[in-house]
Parts: C-alpha cells; structure tokens; sequence
C-alpha cells in the first residue's frame, strides 16, 4: 500500500491536476469580486456632488501604456511557462523575472497615478467617484502586487534549487493568475478609461 | 491532451505537462494582435466622428483581447473543458447580475432619477 | 514531523495532534463541536430575547441590548452555527462518500477552520469590550456608518497605545471584521470541496452515481465560491467608510444605501440556500436508507438542487419589494421568486415518494427527516406568499416574516442538521446515539419549535414589528408572546435532553458497527469510526448507492482488511500560523493598525513556511 499510494494520490477524476483546478474556481470568484467593484464604480462615478469628475482627471495615453506593459508581460510568462515546461530553466528565469518587472512597472504607474491625483485634488475621501475608483483600480493594484511576490519567490526558489518535482505546474497555475489580472485589467482599462465620455 | 474523453478521464493518470500547448511562435502571434488591438482600441477613442459607434465597438474589442488571453495564454482551448466552464460559470454569473444592477440603478430607481435630477 | 506513517489516528492524541491535524475527520469533528459551542451562545441570546417579550413592556433587557441580542443571534446562527455545523458534514462526510482518502488541499481545508475559530472569537470578543454590534445580520448602511453608530471617543486599548495609532471602534467594527473573516474561511473551503469533488472521486465514482448530499455539497459550494465575493466587497466599502473616510455611504456626499441593500442581498439571497441545501441532501441520505428503497428520482433531485441554486441569485431583490424599485423591475423579481416554488415542489414530491411503499424504520434520523419535510414545507409555503409584492407589503418587517424564516431555518436546515447527527453520529464517534432518548429529543422539539414560531404568524398579522424590544399590552399580542416564550424554553430543554443523549451514549460501552442502519453509501463500508487512511484500497465504483448495491445485489462486499499502512499527509502547525496572521489583519482594524502590518508579516511567513514545509510523506 505506501508505495501505491503515491500514484493514487495523483490519479484525478478528471485527469486534471488539482492545484490547477482551484486556480479556476478561484478566478470564477473573483470575476464576482470585481464585478461588485465595477458595478460600484459604473453607479457612483456620475453621482458626486463635487470634486473632480472621471473626465476631468483620467489620463488615457498614460494608462495605455501601463494597460500595454501588462499586456506584454502576459506574453512574457507563457514564455517562461514554455521554458519551464521544456527544460529550458535558463529561460524560465529570464521570462519569469521579466513578468515581474512588468507587474512592477504597472505598479510604477498606478503609483504615479495616485499621486498625480491627489495632488490634482482627487483623494478616496473626495467624493464617491474618488472612492470607488480608488477601491477598484487599489483592489486591482494589491492583486497585481500579490502576483509580483509569487513570481519573485518562483524565481528564487528555482535559483536555489528548491523548485523541482512539479515546477511546471507551480508556474502553470501561478501564470493563470497572473493571466487572470491581465485580463480584469482590461476590463477596467475599458470600461473605467476608455468608456470616460460615455 | 488525453483526459478531454471522460472514459480516459475517470481513469487516466494526470500527465500535468504534456498538454499540447502551442509554442511560443504563436504566443509571439498573439501577442502582436493584442498591441493591434490595443491601438485600435485608443485609435477610436481618439476620432470625434466614431463616438457614436465608441461603445460597442470597444466592447467588442476588449471581449476579442479577453478572449485571447483565455483562450491561448490560459490555454482554454487546449485542456480540459472543465476549466472554461468554471470560467463561464463566474464571468456569465457576473455579467448578469451586475447588468441586471445596473439597469435597477439607471432605469427603474426613483430615488436615484430624484438625484440626478 | 517524522511521522510520515501514521499507523492509526486515534492513538494520537493531545492538543498539538488537534491544532497540527489536516485530517478532514478530525477537522469536521473541530467544525461540528465549535458549531454547537456557538449554537449555545445563540440560543442562550434566543432565551433572552423572548424572555424580554414574554409580558408587555417587560424591562429584562434594555432596548440598546435587545438590538444587540437580535444581531447576535441572527449572525451567530447562520455563520457560526449554520454554515459551520454544513461545513463539518461536508467535511467528515463527502470524502468518505466519493471513496477519497482526504480533501484536494488539506493544509487549505485546516486553515479555513482555523480563520472560521478565530472570526468567530474576534466577532465574540464584542462581548468582553462591551460594545456590541446593533445592526442586524444584515448590516444595512447607513446604520453601520459612523454616523449611526459612532463608538466610543477612545480606542479599546486606551492609554496602552497612543491615540493617533488606534481607532475608536464601536460594536459595528466586530460585526463587519468578523464576517469577513468568516467569509474568507468559507471561500478557502468552497474551493477545497469543488475542486475534491470533481476531481477526488474513486474510480467509477460518475457524477451520476454521486450519493446526493456529495451533490448538494458541491452545488452549495459553488453558491458560498460566487456569492461571498459580493459580500467581501460591500463589507470592504463599509470599513473604508468608517475608517478612511470613503464616501460609499455617505448620503451628502451622493452615495446611496441601496446599493448596500443590493450587494447585501446579491450575496444574502443565495445564502439562504447555502443554509438549506445541505440538509436537504443529508434528509436524501436518511430518507432512503430507513425506507429501504433507493432515492426515488435520483436524476430529478440532482437537476432541482442545481436549478434552486442558480434561480437563487436572479431573486435577490425580493428582499426589497418595498424599497421602491419600480413596477417592472419588482415584476420580474417576484416571477423569478415563485420559479424556485417548482424545483422545491419536485423535491418535497420525491422525498414522499421515497417513503411511499418502502418498510420504514422509524428511527430518531427519520423523525427528524419527516419532521423536516412537514416544517419546511409550511415555511417554503410562507416564502410564496411573500414572493406576492402586494402580501410582502403587508408582512414586510412583522413577526410573520420571523416565522416563515425559522420554519425554514430551523424547521428545515436544524431539523435536516438533527437528521444527519443522528444518521452519521456512529460513524463520527464510533457510538450509537440513544434511540428512546433521541424520541424525546425529536418530540419536545417538534412542540417547542411549533410553539415558538407558529403563533409569530398571528403575531405579524396582528401588526407586531420585528426587532422592538417591547410592546405596549391592549393590542391583542399578550397570549401569542408568552405561548411564543414558552415554546422557547421548551425548545431549550429539547437542547439539554440531545446534549444529554450524546453524553450517555459517548460514555456507554456498546460499539457501533461500520453499518448500523444497512445504509447505501460508501462511508458505511469503512469501520466506525474511520481509520486515518479511510479506504484501505480505494472502492471500485459499479452503481449508485454502490455499497448497497455491492452489498445485498451483486453480493460482492468484502469487509476492509485491518492495519494496512499509508502514507498521509503530515501534520503541520502552518495553517494554524497563517490563519492566526490573517485574523490579525482584521484584528487591527478593531485595535490598532499595528496589528495589521503585524499580520500581513505573520502571514507571509507562514505561507513561506506553508510553501517549503515538507508535507507529502
């Protein structure tokens, strides 16, 4: 029984693996999470009394490169999943620390962002417009910083060695997340930015 | 792979890497449709005479770019369905409900027609 | 943590085997106990409450504290009591059922307990700061806004910490930090079971073959997976308004309560059916084994389950008929509603059927199993009538609403939860439950719970509003309150007689075999209680109800050979670390902000640990 029962821990009903399985439920939960948030956001941000208003401070061509950025690093690690998946771990590192680096520059520029408007006098007290676009687009922010994080201790513990049996999985399900972010973003990007005059 | 027949599936032992994803030329080849896509999209946000078309049009876009990224980097199109359908499952779910909000909000309630005068 | 081969559980033991287990009997068996724990809190809170209403301006409690009992009661009931005590069967049950030797994520499914112990403590904690939470289960902003309940001037840590560090937090704060904790405990576990359903069953095991309460199990979970987020969100809004000054519900500043009102009940609704699918499946589970017939159609049931949860979140707004929504919009709300009447028809219609025409055993399981069957139909039947806008105009905030929901509640979901106690309490511990005792049990609930809620139905149309703490005697409402007030002592002393029953029967000698009741399912193959490893070679499904079939038709059923060895799991204190730095998190809003950036360190690393622990053996 021991040695058998290794193999059997691995057999799957559905010949998925598991790991990979609750990423997607968890991603058919957050599409709830943020639908709450962009309801919020498409109720509120014509209801404020005063302070500025969405078409009034939101700066497209510098959100477009941003929503760019983190497009790319989309692209970026299915490379290093590629990589890892066909041994190339030389490779893995390369994209994985590239994806990172893109999640970081996103980050760089919703920094930049959040100051530029409270410095333009929009803070997340200023009116309801102000709060739930903060809580959206700062929602969004932590989940990309969470992504960072795991993608930087997938780099070092592959540079240590300690990314072995199954990394490839690992990756594979870290990078639907990371898809995942991707593909709110540009969700939001169209419909809190693009949408602005509508 | 192997597992999409449920005979296969009930049985079959999980082979986690050998998904027959594409490579990365194809990845490259989507990766050049989204930044097209992308441009297009901030392209008719710019042109005064396509505002009219602005919303469906970049709706229909973003859905493409969505659509995508599922589709080949998440690689829906390639393993199992059962991971599409729990997509589905929350995006329909989502979609419906907060539509269904909206439409409470902008159409049907009074209080809100008061404050908006 | 060397113990890669646990040869047989229970020769461990002691506390540090409980806060390391990730074995999903032990953590059921930790769910179900802490449920009960709380379900005492609630009640002694139930007892209160009516005991303030047994005679007209009664001054037991004062109107500060009934708000307060009536919000512990309602939130302590349905997430710590309800939800919890559902989370322990599917726990100690659905793996057994499906032929698995544990959950998909173990270490996952112990955290989920460990932040489900700790919110409840943190939402229990108001207690000791004296600043109870005053808003309903339901929370409706603006109440929970600052301005409603603004909290005391000064922090609860006072003098300890300076001012400018901690925040002044009144009992709403409990309220909100506690829920999402709750929340959060039960979306870790929604994914666990989806993803140990779909992909754990033992060979054979085809959906269709799946004993209904593994069904109901995953559709249900399905609900807590896409309904919590909503919940998470408008709780997210409510903490930012009162800590960061956001403007979510701040009237002056353009924000609306009714989107609280919605997110509340986009989450809310399906929530009713998180509490009464699960004891809808274990009612699937008793009824077929003491009639001895199969669950008459199978097919029927698995399709109504899933078509109530999914028309369960196309109804949230029948909850606000009266709030103004427009003809149109409270039309369609009100069609949908009367939908869910068909599915639950079907039901009700097959589980008579199941009964019809089979040799019925009539055990305290199958009192409780028809008991549910005539409590919750009046309660759905109740749940009809509101679903007409104009007859929920009318009840709209009387005491008939309180009793549709406690015949539903605690007609359906308690009476399903008592069922499947005395159904499974062998295979959790190994003893029979006293059957002439459990008769008592079952008949002085059945008094004590119709006692208490029918005459509310007199009580709401005579115009008695809920949640007041007392009302003026000449209204007609004196005889119905203090017949209502002593079916709630009854109720109690049905509580004490079940508590006694388990204590006699845990303490007495008489073993109980792997099959006391020549049951159906797969956990009744496997010994009373289970070995750590469950199957000793995991079960080759031919048929639904495969143990039965196995059993009396193909005749094939061999007993599982003893003291066979597998690798499990090992322990690990990880869980416990983590979900002590997530509690923290919330824990700083209701002290000082320090406690959170402390938390956010815990936890991460905890998940460190958590991710390089060796953990397979």
């Amino acid at each position: 029984m021991t040695a058998a029962s290794h193999a059997e821990h691995h057999h799957t009903s559905l010949g998925v693996d598991s790991r990979k399985l609750g990423m997607w439920a968890l991603i058919a939960s957050e599409c709830l999470l943020f639908g709450s948030l962009i309801a919020t956001y498409l109720i509120y941000r014509s209801q404020s009394v005063a302070g500025p208003s969405p078409a009034q401070i939101l700066d497209i061509p510098v959100t477009s490169v941003s929503t760019f950025v983190l497009l790319m690093s989309s692209f970026s690690i299915v490379l290093a999943l590629h990589g890892i998946q066909s041994g190339d771990i030389a490779a893995f590192r390369r994209y994985i620390l590239l994806t990172a680096l893109g999640g970081t520059v996103f980050l760089g520029f919703q920094t930049y962002e959040f100051t530029h408007f409270v410095q333009s006098g929009l803070g997340f007290s200023t009116n309801v417009f102000g709060s739930s676009f903060f809580m959206l687009t700062g929602t969004h922010g932590t989940h990309v910083a969470v992504g960072v994080i795991w993608l930087l201790s997938l780099y070092f513990s592959s540079v240590r060695g300690k990314l072995t049996e199954d990394a490839a999985i690992k990756v594979d399900t870290m990078a639907l997340y990371w898809h995942f972010v991707d593909v709110i973003w540009i969700v939001i990007f169209t419909v809190v930015y693009l949408f602005v005059f509508v | 792979m192997s597992a999409t027949t449920p005979v296969a599936a009930a049985h079959g032992p999980v082979h986690g890497t050998e998904h027959e994803h594409p490579g990365p030329k194809t990845y490259a080849k989507i990766a050049i449709v989204l930044t097209v896509i992308t441009a297009g999209e901030i392209w008719v946000f710019y042109i005064e005479q396509l505002k009219f078309l602005l919303v469906p049009v970049l709706s229909v876009l973003s859905a493409v770019k969505f659509a995508l990224v599922a589709m080949f980097y998440m690689h829906l199109k390639f393993d199992h369905p059962v991971f599409t359908r729990l997509l589905l499952a929350g995006m329909v779910l989502a979609l419906g409900t907060f539509l269904a909000l909206l439409a409470l909000f902008t159409w049907s309630h009074p209080l809100l027609k008061l404050l908006a005068g | 943590m060397t113990e890669a081969v646990l040869p047989h559980p229970r020769e461990n033991y002691g506390l540090s085997s409980w806060l390391t287990t990730v074995d999903h009997k032990r953590i059921g068996i930790l769910y179900g106990v802490t449920a009960v724990v709380f379900a005492c809190v609630g009640g002694i809170e139930a007892m209160l409450i009516r005991t303030q209403l047994i005679v007209p301006n009664n001054t037991f409690l004062s109107p500060d504290l009934f708000n307060a009992m009536f919000t512990m009661h309602g939130t302590t009931m349905i997430f710590m009591f309800v939800m919890p005590l559902n989370a322990a069967f599917f726990n100690y049950i659905v793996p057994l059922q499906i032929g698995a030797r544990d959950v998909a994520f173990p270490r996952l499914n112990a955290l989920s307990y460990w932040v489900f112990l700790f919110g409840g403590l943190l939402f229990h904690l108001s207690f000791v700061t004296g600043h109870l939470p005053e808003v309903g289960w339901f929370g409706y902003a603006n109440i929970t806004t600052k301005q409603f309940t603004p909290g005391p001037e000064v922090g609860l840590l006072g003098s300890v910490i300076p001012k400018g560090l901690q925040y002044p937090v009144s009992g709403t704060e409990f309220w909100i930090v506690g829920l999402q904790l709750l929340g959060l405990a039960s979306l870790i576990a929604s994914i666990n079971f989806i993803v140990t359903i779909l992909n754990l069953r033992a060979p054979g095991m085809t959906p269709m073959r799946m004993p209904l309460f593994t069904w109901v199990t995953l559709i249900t979970n399905f609900l807590l997976l896409l309904a919590l987020p909503v919940i998470t969100v408008a709780l997210f809004q409510i903490l930012l308004d009162r800590h960061f000054g956001t403007r979510f519900y701040d009237i002056g500043a353009g924000g609306t309560v009714m989107l609280w009102q919605h997110l509340f009940w986009v989450f809310g609704h399906p929530e009713v059916y998180i509490l009464i699918l699960p004891p809808m499946g274990m009612v699937s589970e008793v009824l077929p084994t003491f009639s001895r017939k199969p669950l008459f159609g199978y097919p029927a049931m698995v399709y109504a389950s899933a078509a109530i949860a999914f028309l369960g979140f196309s109804v949230w707004a029948h909850h606000m008929f009266t709030t103004g929504m427009g003809a149109m919009a409270t039309a369609i709300f009100s069609a949908a509603t009367m939908l869910i009447a068909i599915p639950t028809g079907v039901k009700i219609f097959n589980w008579i059927s199941t009964m019809w025409g089979g040799s019925l055993r009539m055990t305290t399981a199958m009192w409780f199993a028809v008991g549910f069957l005539a409590e919750f139909t009046i309660g759905g039947l109740s749940g009809i009538m509101h679903a007409s806008p104009p007859i929920d105009g009318q009840h709209q905030d009387t005491y008939f609403v309180v009793a549709h929901f406690h015949y539903v509640l605690f007609g359906g979901s308690v009476f399903g939860l008592f069922a499947g106690l005395y159904y499974w309490f062998p295979k959790f511990s190994g003893r029979l439950l006293s059957e002439p005792i459990g008769k008592v049990h079952f008949w002085l609930t059945a008094i004590g719970f119709n006692l208490t809620f029918f005459p509310m139905h007199f009580l709401g149309v005579d115009g008695m509003p809920r949640r007041i703490y007392t009302y003026a005697p000449g209204f007609n409402l004196e005889t119905w309150n203090f017949w209502s007030s002593i079916g709630a002592y009854i109720t109690l002393l049905s509580a004490l007689v079940f508590f006694y029953n388990v204590f006699v029967s845990l303490r007495g000698r008489q073993k109980a075999p792997a099959d006391p009741w020549d049951a159906r399912t797969l956990e009744w193959a496997i010994a009373s209680p289970p070995p750590a490893y469950n199957f000793a070679s995991l079960p080759d499904v031919q048929a639904r109800d495969d143990f039965w079939y196995r059993k009396h038709e193909a005749k094939t059923f061999k007993p599982e050979p003893e003291h066979v060895h597998v690798v499990l799991p090992n322990p690990s204190y990880w869980p416990l670390i983590v979900g002590a730095g997530i509690t923290l998190m919330g824990a700083g809003f209701l002290f000082a902000y320090v406690l959170t950036f402390i938390g956010v360190a815990v936890t991460l690393v905890g998940a460190y640990g958590w991710s390089f622990a060796k953990f397979e053996g």
